[in-house]
């Protein structure tokens, strides 16, 4: 079922960097007059304190700064191109009308210190959103205030640790499966932890008995992603949640992968004291090139308590900010979150409803089981059962011709395809990670197939091709070593 | 519902080829007794224009546009030129993901490379890194890296830093056993160098002051940074209105060693306290201890320029538990709205802009102090603090019916500055509002 794939030729446009386009006396502002008398800094400064120039600062007029980014967004590959299959990254449509519902001047002006009275409409949405998305976690209580996945994670462990502290003793390790994300074993070392590995068994996922024997007195908790990033469903999950409670420790869910679950399970009633969620994944807030994304996190009543502060609180219908949490962690961040990605959240949530949310994590199993079964006979499968939101190849049957994942990764490119998240999970070799979710016609996924079953037949007839791709970017593939060995990481005038 | 594109047809055949019969049928994938039974209890789903206009309500609720606000106090309400905006919406930039694949991410990797140059150009620095989530957690990563630079216990924050950044910071260290003293204010509105001068000993690692400090107030980073280095101690300058850098000493110029702070004021609207986007710059030598991102110049397989992450060994997703920091995913949209901000603004725009923000500064001085008291004289860039003769909340309160907030009340952080407000001018202030403000002022007060 050859399909034509959509990545043809087109022009690029060179565009040199902003430091060196631009000449003195351009201008893209237009300030109001001063109203008031104009004072100079040396008027009302020490002069040790006033700057002699601005250099490095270009200038440029308004056509020309314009053109300048659109250039260079040309050279970016996005999500309203087309797909963007990068595992564990959940990269779904973003909805443009909650690009504008963000923007409405009652939420892009107010102040974060306005009065209360003046701030009931945000308030208010981010309560509802606390309440939303405790009921589709089965948790208790929920912070909106970290800023991403990994603050969430800061977050999180911070409050097992306090919440320990409280029972005697904050302890000192922490288990963390060998499948999981980077950032879970640099939060737990940020918080004091040592980091203790579980391996993942040979069906992929983590056994009750090896759980058991790392579990002692000293484990503060075991972090864990479900699915995990083999895109496995850790189905002893209750057993090993009730194996590290019977020892005191918490269970910290990695909701990265939460787009498998949602209105199909509940985490809470996976026996999950800690969750976060990322909005920037799971609820279709765009991910902005690396972020501004949100990190919510949900608890069990008994960490509660700990949440950071301040607390959005509903009182005599209307709401309040509430500091007076004497156990609380503290404030992450300044403020209360990423209100802007908050609210895309909430507008996402409000025009699925139940319903809508439950078929997308069905639609996003159905997606990625379909790549799955028409790749499988291509691609090696390390675990060859029904995969949940994403699915995980590897390069093996490519290496026999000297062809690699980074290959097959750079070739897709050429076909006009994001490439899969590669090289991760670590305990697969040469992964190719693949989540479509839930957002792709039948058509994309298809033509998607179609590229992969030809890289996979160029890389025995033509290894070449896949060895010097991509051809068609702007660039070709590009030199990390050198970036790395000579670093050049700004621009000198 | 109307995001999932493949309707009830496309799914036969989907199914057929993965061994299932109804979509329904999906949730066998999970074991039995953690299926959930009923569907979520959440409101009905709305249609698009239903959801505009409940969103829309509840934003009329914060009462837009409709007061003159003196707020500032870590967020600053600039203009923010139209470009900004219409660069931010192309969904090249705000669909794509981290750039972990260059040679398709080359415009948000070169838009990060120029947002790394300004930020260093800006503060004096010599590397700058990708961005952090905001100008407090800046603060509390810098603290962190000095940390783990020199492995002491001591670390002095000073009582003029945004109390919200040493709180953060406070939150982030807390499993670290840092010690933190805090340096307190001078009568002048200047953290109170004689009093580190005195205390700071060889135990210090850090010391982080403000510029221009939390009053409003430009402090003296010269002194500081000689107190400080004289103890070997790393110096941290936070920066939470940088357009004060238009025309202020940066502070690499006074030898810091981390100068990190926040970007909202470049391009970002308030949004109730977020996103926005903190930066983080220090010198060359340290460059193996920065957290976070960095985008760094190589060259393609033919030799031309192309921008890639690099020294990405620092980072969690190579070195886990031993990564600077756990940060992954930060602000880059809002590192590229400053971006296009400080562009459009350029360098005589910047200048002029922050020569406008303290020309209304100093006529509001002149106009509220002829009147009021300026508890502080140190000199000050566009916020100041004004002293009235009765509870600031309560004056607060009572200017709101007159459409004025007329600044922050201190006593929120500082309970014993119960009748000071911080007062912020922007080029969003004009003279009349200025005028108007000490006209309420005067009436409400009069006697008081």
């Amino acid at each position: 079922m050859e399909k034509e794939t959509p990545g043809i030729s087109g022009l690029i446009f060179a565009e040199p960097l902003i430091f060196e386009k631009g000449r003195k006396g351009r201008k893209g502002y237009s300030l109001p007059p001063l109203d008031v008398e104009e004072i100079k800094p040396e008027e009302v400064w020490p002069s040790k304190l006033i700057r002699p120039d601005l250099e490095g600062v270009p200038e440029l007029s308004e056509v020309e700064v314009v053109r300048h980014f659109t250039r260079l967004s040309q050279w970016n590959y996005g999500l309203d191109a087309n797909l963007y299959p990068l595992g564990s990254c959940t990269m779904k449509y973003n909805p443009k009308v909650n690009e504008d519902l963000a923007r409405l001047p009652g939420f892009a002006q107010t102040h974060p210190y306005q009065p209360e009275e003046l701030t009931q409409g945000a308030l208010q949405l981010m309560y509802e959103l606390q309440q939303y998305l405790c009921e589709i976690s089965g948790l208790d209580q929920v912070t909106l205030q970290p800023a991403a996945g990994a603050q969430g994670e800061l977050t999180g462990m911070l409050m097992i640790r306090a919440y320990l502290a409280d029972q005697g003793h904050p302890r000192h390790k922490v288990l963390v499966p060998d499948t999981a994300h980077g950032t879970n074993p640099a939060s737990s070392s940020i918080c004091g932890y040592q980091v203790v590995q579980v391996k993942s068994t040979e069906r992929g996922v983590l056994s009750p008995q090896d759980v058991a024997a790392k579990m002692d007195e000293e484990v503060a908790a075991l972090m864990i992603t479900n699915p995990n990033t083999l895109g496995l469903f850790e189905e002893h999950i209750v057993q090993i949640a009730e194996i590290v409670h019977q020892k005191g420790g918490q269970i910290y869910l990695d909701g990265a992968n939460l787009n498998a679950l949602v209105g199909l399970t509940r985490v809470a009633d996976m026996g999950v004291d800690v969750l976060h969620f990322n909005l920037h994944k799971t609820f279709s807030t765009p991910h902005g090139g690396g972020g501004p994304g949100a990190g919510p996190v949900g608890v069990k009543s008994h960490l509660a308590p700990y949440l950071p502060i301040p607390r959005v609180v509903k009182e005599n219908n209307s709401f309040r900010l509430d500091y007076d949490r004497p156990k609380s962690i503290g404030q992450v961040k300044s403020f209360y979150g990423n209100f802007g990605v908050l609210v895309r959240a909430y507008a996402y949530i409000l025009s699925m409803g139940a319903e809508g949310l439950r078929k997308a994590s069905l639609v996003a199993l159905l997606n990625a089981n379909y790549l799955r079964a028409q790749l499988k006979e291509y691609y090696h499968l390390p675990y060859d059962h029904p995969c949940m939101h994403e699915c995980v190849f590897t390069d093996r049957n490519q290496t026999r011709y000297g062809i690699n994942a980074l290959d097959i990764a750079k070739r897709l490119m050429d076909y006009g395809f994001h490439p899969p998240t590669i090289y991760f999970p670590l305990v697969v070799s040469g992964a190719l990670m693949i989540e479509p979710t839930e957002t792709e016609p039948k058509e994309v996924l298809d033509q998607f197939i179609s590229a992969m079953i030809k890289i996979a037949q160029e890389a025995q007839s033509a290894p070449e091709l896949l060895k010097s791709a991509p051809h068609k970017p702007k660039v070709s593939r590009l030199d990390e070593v050198l970036a790395n060995r000579r670093p050049k990481l700004r621009w000198r005038p | 519902m109307q995001y999932i594109p493949n309707a009830e047809n496309d799914w036969p055949e989907m199914l057929a080829a993965i061994g299932f019969k109804n979509l329904e049928d999906l949730i066998t994938l999970l074991p039995e007794p953690l299926r959930l039974k009923k569907p979520l209890s959440l409101p009905r789903p709305l249609s698009e224009m239903e959801l505009v206009e409940h969103l829309l309500s509840l934003s009329e609720k914060n009462k837009p546009g409709k007061m003159k606000s003196f707020l500032g106090a870590g967020a600053y309400d600039h203009y923010i030129p139209a470009v900004v905006d219409h660069i931010l919406r192309r969904s090249e930039f705000y669909t794509a993901y981290t750039p972990y694949q260059p040679e398709i991410s080359q415009g948000t990797l070169q838009a990060i490379f120029e947002f790394q140059t300004l930020i260093c150009q800006l503060t004096g620095m010599e590397v700058a890194n990708a961005s952090v989530y905001d100008g407090a957690s800046a603060v509390a990563e810098a603290v962190l890296m000095a940390h783990r630079l020199k492995g002491k216990k001591k670390c002095f924050l000073s009582a003029t830093l945004h109390p919200e950044a040493q709180q953060v910071t406070r939150t982030y260290a807390a499993p670290l056993g840092i010690e933190f003293l805090e340096i307190p204010y001078s009568p002048d509105g200047l953290t109170d160098l004689d009093f580190l001068d005195q205390e700071i000993d060889d135990h210090t690692f850090a010391v982080v002051l403000q510029q221009p400090n939390f009053f409003g107030c430009l402090e003296d980073l010269e002194k500081a940074g000689q107190i400080i280095r004289a103890r070997g101690a790393l110096f941290i300058v936070a920066v939470m209105e940088p357009l004060a850098l238009a025309l202020l000493q940066p502070p690499g110029a006074w030898g810091a060693d981390i100068v990190v702070g926040e970007g909202q004021s470049f391009g970002l609207p308030l949004s109730f306290g977020g996103p926005y986007v903190g930066f983080f710059a220090t010198k060359e030598s340290f460059l193996r201890a920065l957290p976070g991102r960095l985008v760094g110049e190589t060259v393609d397989l033919q030799g031309r320029r192309g921008f890639v992450l690099a020294i990405a060994t620092r980072e969690q997703h190579i070195r886990r538990e031993k990564a600077t920091s756990n940060i992954c995913t930060n602000q880059a949209l809002c590192a590229l709205a400053v971006l296009v901000y400080l562009t459009i603004l350029g360098k005589e725009g910047l200048k002029k802009l922050a020569q406008i923000n303290l020309s209304k500064c100093v006529y509001a001085k002149k106009i509220l102090g002829s009147k009021f008291s300026l508890p502080f004289s140190a000199p000050t860039f566009n916020e100041f603090v004004l002293s009235l003769p009765k509870d600031s909340q309560e004056v607060l309160a009572q200017l709101l019916p007159a459409g004025i907030i007329a600044g922050f009340p201190l006593q929120k952080f500082y309970p014993h500055l119960k009748r000071e407000i911080l007062i912020c001018l922007t080029e969003k202030i004009s003279k009349d509002d200025i005028d108007l403000l000490k006209e309420k002022l005067e009436n409400l007060l009069e006697g008081a």
